[in-house]
């Protein structure tokens, strides 16, 4: 029930708290009561039809950098 | 897809697997809980166990808000429509859970009840806007990852003056849950915690400090793609290597500290804690469940219909509630794959897509029963 997923926003109407998000090029409406500050072309993750949290670009980036970084310090 | 793809790359995989092969400690063993039901998924459905070295173990944990809820609150809920005539709205997962004398939402909206699936709390709203002539209850379930939106709905309701809408609060709270682990009188034994992650997107990893400060215990917030749970185990690993026990979040591209106050101070205009709640699996735990504060009591289904406090017993010989608190894992429950099927589920966790018993089923069921063979 917890599992939410990334998606694109790709319009935001402001009269009624609503944003346009695209998943994997499904287009859906989803509200944006939980979240400020995110503007088009940001990536949140949606919940039952809410968009949670904004995510992170940068520190998605980090994170990809320490699961190589691990693996170099197993190297033989 | 963007964020997701990235995080199920196969070489990362084979190189997080080769590390932590190398760090682990061969003269111990590894006990991690994963606290969520998608986190036993992601473990099921991309085999990570078997990239692991065999001294590291997950122990399932009781994520999973349709898996704890006890059958008293569902045969509430069918008390709901068969005898107040009101319009129920559900989320899909509660759907087959079964409920006293075989029944189940299922079964009771194929007998002619009025009860629908819907994917949000807005469809419930709009459900209520449609039909001012009948009551519409929406059946509000899970973790603090679902209950801002019913508190949005709640909100939306007051502002729209929408009298015929009202929720079955089911929401519960995951540190309460993780105390209840813990406090056991017999414990199970756990070395450390893979965190939530997207309840702690909302309540924020400081939610969990006091578990590692007074039980000494490491946790790492990890997110739910197959590259988190095997970066976090290393975490927690390297943070037992070292007699650490700190809070860490693997999960920074979703999570903070504090959270997501917003939707925080959401949740305290329109709950608060009840006394007590009953657990499958738990008990009773004491302030481990949200209601509708006085404020909103308007909206409170379980006040408008006074609806009774229903105990029901489980099915016979259904080990739920002991895999729930991980002392059991599912192959030692001899319905798993028997009588008890996702078709005819017997115990919740059969039915919802995070309950371990449905992951074993799903991906792995096997696997399990050959090691206990093995050592036996």
């Amino acid at each position: 029930m917890c599992l939410a997923i990334p998606a694109k926003i790709i319009a935001i109407d402001t009269t009624n708290d609503r944003a346009t998000v695209s998943v994997d090029n499904i287009q859906v409406e989803v509200s944006m009561a939980l979240v400020d500050d995110v503007i088009v072309g940001d990536y949140v993750l949606v919940h039952v039809g809410y968009a949670l949290n904004k995510i992170d670009q940068d520190e998605a980036l980090k994170t990809i950098a320490l699961f190589a970084e691990a693996g170099l310090s197993s190297a033989p | 897809m963007k964020y997701i793809d990235e995080f199920r790359e196969h070489s990362l995989a084979q190189q997080l697997a080769a590390a932590i092969k190398q760090e682990a400690d061969t003269d111990r063993t590894y006990r991690l809980m994963e606290f969520c039901g998608g986190h036993t998924h992601a473990i099921f459905r991309y085999g990570i166990q078997d990239l692991l070295p065999h001294n590291v173990e997950f122990i399932h944990g009781p994520g999973c808000p349709v898996c704890v809820l006890p059958m008293g609150r569902i045969d509430n809920a069918i008390e709901l429509v068969e005898q107040h005539d009101v319009i129920l709205c559900t989320y899909a997962d509660l759907l087959r859970v079964p409920a006293s004398q075989g029944k189940s939402l299922l079964k009771t909206k194929a007998a002619g009840c009025d009860i629908r699936m819907i994917y949000s709390t807005q469809d419930a709203l709009k459900i209520a806007r449609e039909n001012p002539d009948r009551e519409v209850v929406f059946f509000a379930i899970g973790f603090e990852t679902t209950t801002p939106p019913t508190a949005v709905a709640i909100k939306q309701a007051r502002e729209q003056d929408l009298k015929n809408f009202s929720i079955f609060c089911n929401h519960v709270l995951t540190p309460s849950a993780m105390q209840a682990i813990l406090d056991a009188p017999e414990p199970v034994s756990i070395d450390g915690f893979l965190g939530p992650s997207h309840v702690s997107t909302i309540i924020g990893s400081q939610a969990y400090e006091v578990f590692a400060q007074h039980y000494l215990k490491p946790i790492v917030i990890a997110g739910f793609e197959p590259l988190d749970v095997m970066q976090s185990s290393l975490m927690l690993i390297r943070q037992l290597n070292t007699n650490r026990h700190q809070v860490e979040n693997e999960y920074t591209r979703a999570v903070t500290r504090t959270g997501n106050v917003k939707a925080q101070s959401l949740m305290q205009d329109v709950f608060c804690l009840r006394d007590e709640f009953e657990w499958r699996g738990l008990g009773l735990i004491p302030k481990s469940a949200l209601k509708l504060n006085e404020n909103y009591a308007e909206f409170d289904a379980e006040l408008r219909f006074q609806l009774p406090a229903i105990k029901a017993s489980d099915v016979k010989g259904c080990e739920c509630p002991a895999i729930l608190r991980g002392a059991k894992r599912p192959v030692d429950c001899k319905l798993l794959g028997t009588v008890c099927t996702p078709e005819n589920p017997m115990g919740s966790c059969m039915v919802s897509s995070e309950g371990a018993c449905a992951a074993y089923w799903s991906y792995g069921r096997l696997r399990g029963a050959k090691a206990k063979r093995l050592s036996a």
